[in-house]
């Protein structure tokens, strides 16, 4: 079934394919006889493939659009309406920019600047080493702990832009911290 | 004859005595406990980092100590909230412990017992002698928590502790006396929609209750996208057994066989806890098949939205359950007739199903007299914004808005001046604190221009515009317009344009106008209610603000200084202090240099107007002043320094 689909891409959309996206999909293939073909299972489909893969490759549409005998136009169409879903994997670290009212008002878009400024990425994209991704969110309901920001799993309370450059310079000593454990465990088992 | 033993009432009274039996040897406790509010706030604000801080603590001191997680109690402001019950003492209620404050507390609290530490303490749960109590703090003396009671003190993973304070004891007495009491009961309540709307709740379940049509389904709409909204979100996390009982009192009511839970997949601790919940109570037959032998049985499951505000809208909700895109369906035929599949489908409120077990519990009578005549009950406000002490407020309906900002809440932060409320979110509207003795119930905000909603209040001092708060909303009403209507498409972008070139001083004032004409258009040509109030945002603050419009218009001048265009920033060479570098290290785009007096001024090409630079000057300095028009900016001849001084510097 994948090979199909990729013979029916031209040259440079199988080209954009890496192996990484390809396993994925090869994933996706055998996971998807475990849902009933319902049209109305649609949104726990892709749910389910979004939690499982960070992300809905394009070919991914093509293949529920065929297990739940809809076209291709319909799945596309519904996974572009709602706002969870993304089509480009996301970064290890993802950061959430809150922008409901009370962060608003309190400075939540100076805040969405300055990631862009220091990461250099606009919101909606990743960084090209895969580390960072920024979104805005409409309102993660931590209001009281406006401005607020989620990064990963965790919520950050109270950010200021200065703030901005603690968070990312703490992921990046974390991801220091564990490539020296990695070297040091490497070295124990050797 | 139906023998005694075999009753619901009976059989739930042995399940709530174990459950009691259970509770009391928890609170008899020989050993101190410790419950951590472990909700999404009190996780933003580090509570599980928290209970790490009592981990380590106990073991550093060997001690024992049982640790709890329980829900929220509201009180954002105070977050991460910590209850300790140490025997000897009542429990005890401390605010923002972090994980330092966790072992002090430990240490001096626990270890010997000699200092509850005063000054982490805000009062004692209990009446008690050397305690202040809660009730000696106007937060707790206003509000009036029916539906909150028990939001923060219980534990929302674990089934009995809902069950000794009650819980299911209003689910059993509704399958003892039947749907159609359990109807009336509610209908002579005057429980009215807490989703916003307002429409009541008993009328809606009659409608569908007529219907022949089988299956039927209730759904419990957890779908809460407004921003500054998140009471839903702490019912669902902090009393999840409360919203199911609920539900099941309504798909009795109701005849409903299927229960299901429409949570936003941006809640995903709230999903976690209600599907636990709805396990749990399956396993005690308080949900599922022959609900405590009475015969009536009950499916419940969890359905995650995907982010649509759309589908706050029952058609729209059908429609997204059904695999398709969330857009608003005409009404008649109205769900409660012909929603899922053609079924008759009654979609409520997390709030409005919350509510129905007290009110079973205690009758309609106690019900109506709380509240007003035509808004009977309590309303839940998630206050936030610049007050003192922002989170979950109940209180009765009928409280004016000054009371609820000014008494309940605190007042403004820093000794501001209210200048407005938002409420009701991107449906509602702005009003003046002109108009604060305004009462708060569905029908008198209607009157004003806003709208109940489902309870977002984010009030704002001078430092907000209102103009730009006009262009937030339509810009976020206009990112989730379904596109399904013209006027609520295309309309809601120009009413974004045309603001957004008032906020950069590009505006006329034939743009008022205009925005008020597209306004009434829109406001006539859409379907459902996201594009029938879309524009009450931008008539408010035109109404009640339309000063700030014209100074932005023809003064080019945003008065609140919060535009950025419109404003600049510069450093008073008079207040900044030599060899202070604290605005140099924060500036993020290196706008801040040093002058040819060794004091600091602001590069207005390379300033991005982030407003960091204010926020952190020293408080006895405060030499970063604000202007707007930027041309404000006075000459104060500053030079910087040249390569040789900064060299000797």
């Amino acid at each position: 079934m994948l090979d199909q689909l990729l013979a029916a891409l031209n040259a440079t959309e199988r080209a954009a394919v890496d192996e990484e996206e390809y396993n994925i999909l090869q994933a996706i293939v055998e996971e998807l006889p475990a849902f009933p073909a319902e049209v109305s299972q649609l949104l726990p489909i892709l749910q389910s493939i979004q939690k499982k893969h960070g992300y809905l490759p394009r070919l991914a549409l093509n293949m529920v659009a065929s297990h739940v005998r809809t076209t291709i136009a319909k799945v596309y169409g519904i996974a572009t309406f709602y706002n969870q879903f993304r089509f480009n994997p996301p970064g290890r670290n993802p950061i959430k920019v809150c922008l409901g009212t009370a962060c608003h008002v309190k400075g939540g878009e100076i805040l969405l600047e300055n990631f862009e400024r220091r990461l250099e990425i606009k919101e909606g994209e990743t960084s090209a080493d895969r580390e960072y991704s920024l979104e805005r969110v409409a309102c993660i309901g931590c209001c009281a702990l406006a401005p607020a920001v989620v990064v990963g799993e965790k919520v950050e309370a109270y950010v200021t832009p200065s703030k901005v450059e603690g968070i990312i310079t703490e992921i990046e000593v974390r991801k220091e911290m564990a490539a020296r454990e990695q070297v040091k465990n490497d070295a124990a088992n050797e | 004859m139906m023998q005694p033993m075999n009753s619901a009432k009976e059989k739930l009274r042995l399940l709530a005595d174990s459950a009691r039996e259970r509770v009391r040897e928890l609170k008899e406790s020989p050993l101190p406990v410790i419950y951590v509010g472990c909700a999404t706030c009190g996780r933003a604000a580090g509570a599980l980092a928290t209970i790490a801080g009592f981990e380590k603590a106990l073991q550093e001191n060997g001690l024992e100590a049982q640790i709890r997680q329980v829900g929220c109690l509201g009180h954002c402001y105070a977050e991460p909230l910590v209850i300790i019950q140490n025997p000897g003492f009542p429990p005890l209620l401390y605010q923002k412990i972090g994980a330092g404050e966790a072992g002090i507390l430990v240490r001096s609290f626990l270890k010997d017992g000699s200092d509850p530490c005063y000054e982490y303490l805000i009062g004692a749960l209990e009446a008690d002698e050397n305690f202040p109590t809660l009730m000696d703090y106007p937060r707790y003396l206003y509000e009036n928590r029916v539906v909150m009671e028990h939001c923060g003190l219980i534990d929302p993973e674990e089934i009995d502790s809902y069950l000794a304070v009650g819980g299911y004891a209003a689910l059993a007495q509704g399958l003892e006396k039947g749907g159609a009491w359990v109807l009336e009961e509610v209908k002579a309540a005057n429980l009215r929609g807490r989703g916003g709307a307002g429409f009541p709740a008993g009328k809606k379940w009659e409608i569908a209750r007529e219907v022949e049509k089988t299956p039927k389904l209730l759904i419990c709409n957890g779908d809460e996208g407004d921003p500054g909204a998140y009471m839903d979100r702490t019912l669902l996390e902090s009393n999840p057994h409360q919203v199911l009982e609920g539900l099941a009192l309504a798909a009795l009511a109701v005849g409903a066989e299927r229960g299901l839970l429409y949570i936003r997949a941006e809640y995903p601790l709230a999903v976690t806890i209600m599907e636990r919940a709805i396990v749990a109570a399956e396993e005690k037959n308080l949900l599922g098949a022959d609900i405590l032998g009475s015969g009536f049985s009950l499916e419940v499951s969890v359905f995650q939205g995907s982010g649509a505000f759309v589908c706050g809208e029952e058609t729209a909700l059908i429609q997204s359950l059904a695999g398709n895109r969330g857009m608003p369906q005409p009404r008649p035929p109205y769900p409660a007739v012909e929603g899922l599949n053609g079924l008759p489908t009654v979609i409520n409120n997390v709030k409005t199903l919350s509510t129905v077990p007290s009110i079973i519990r205690r009758g309609w009578q106690w019900f109506r007299a709380i509240g007003t005549e035509d808004s009977p009950g309590t309303a839940i406000f998630s206050v936030v914004g610049e007050v003192e002490y922002p989170g979950l407020v109940e209180v009765p309906m009928g409280v004016t808005l000054e009371h609820l900002v000014l008494d309940v809440c605190g007042g403004i932060k820093d000794g501001k001046e209210f200048k407005a409320v938002q409420i009701g979110g991107p449906s509602g509207g702005c009003l003046p604190a002109a108009l604060a003795d305004t009462v708060i119930d569905f029908d008198s905000l209607k009157k004003v221009g806003a709208m109940m909603g489902s309870g977002g209040l984010v009030v704002m001092n001078e430092d907000t515009c209102m103009v730009e708060v006009a262009r937030y909303f339509t810009d976020f009403t206009q990112g989730e317009s379904c596109g399904k209507c013209t006027f609520c498409r295309i309309g809601t972008r120009h009413l974004r344009e045309l603001l957004h070139s008032i906020t950069l001083g590009e505006g006329s004032l034939d743009d008022l106008a205009d925005l008020e004409e597209l306004s009434q258009a829109i406001i006539k040509g859409s379907l459902c209610s996201l594009g029938k109030t879309a524009p009450n945002p931008v008539l408010t603050t035109l109404r009640f603000f339309r000063d700030e419009y014209l100074a932005h218009i023809e003064e080019k001048r945003c008065p609140a200084k919060m535009c950025r265009t419109l404003i600049a920033f510069y450093i008073d060479l008079e207040a900044c202090a030599r060899g202070c570098d604290a605005c140099v290290a924060c500036c993020p785009t290196d706008a801040i240099f040093t002058t040819s007096n060794r004091k600091k001024a602001i590069d207005q090409l390379k300033c991005v107007k982030c407003g960091e630079c204010v926020y952190v000057c020293p408080p006895e300095y405060d030499a970063v002043r604000r202007v707007s028009p930027p041309e404000m900016i006075p000459d104060q001849g500053v030079e910087p320094l040249t390569e040789k001084e900064e060299s000797q510097a």
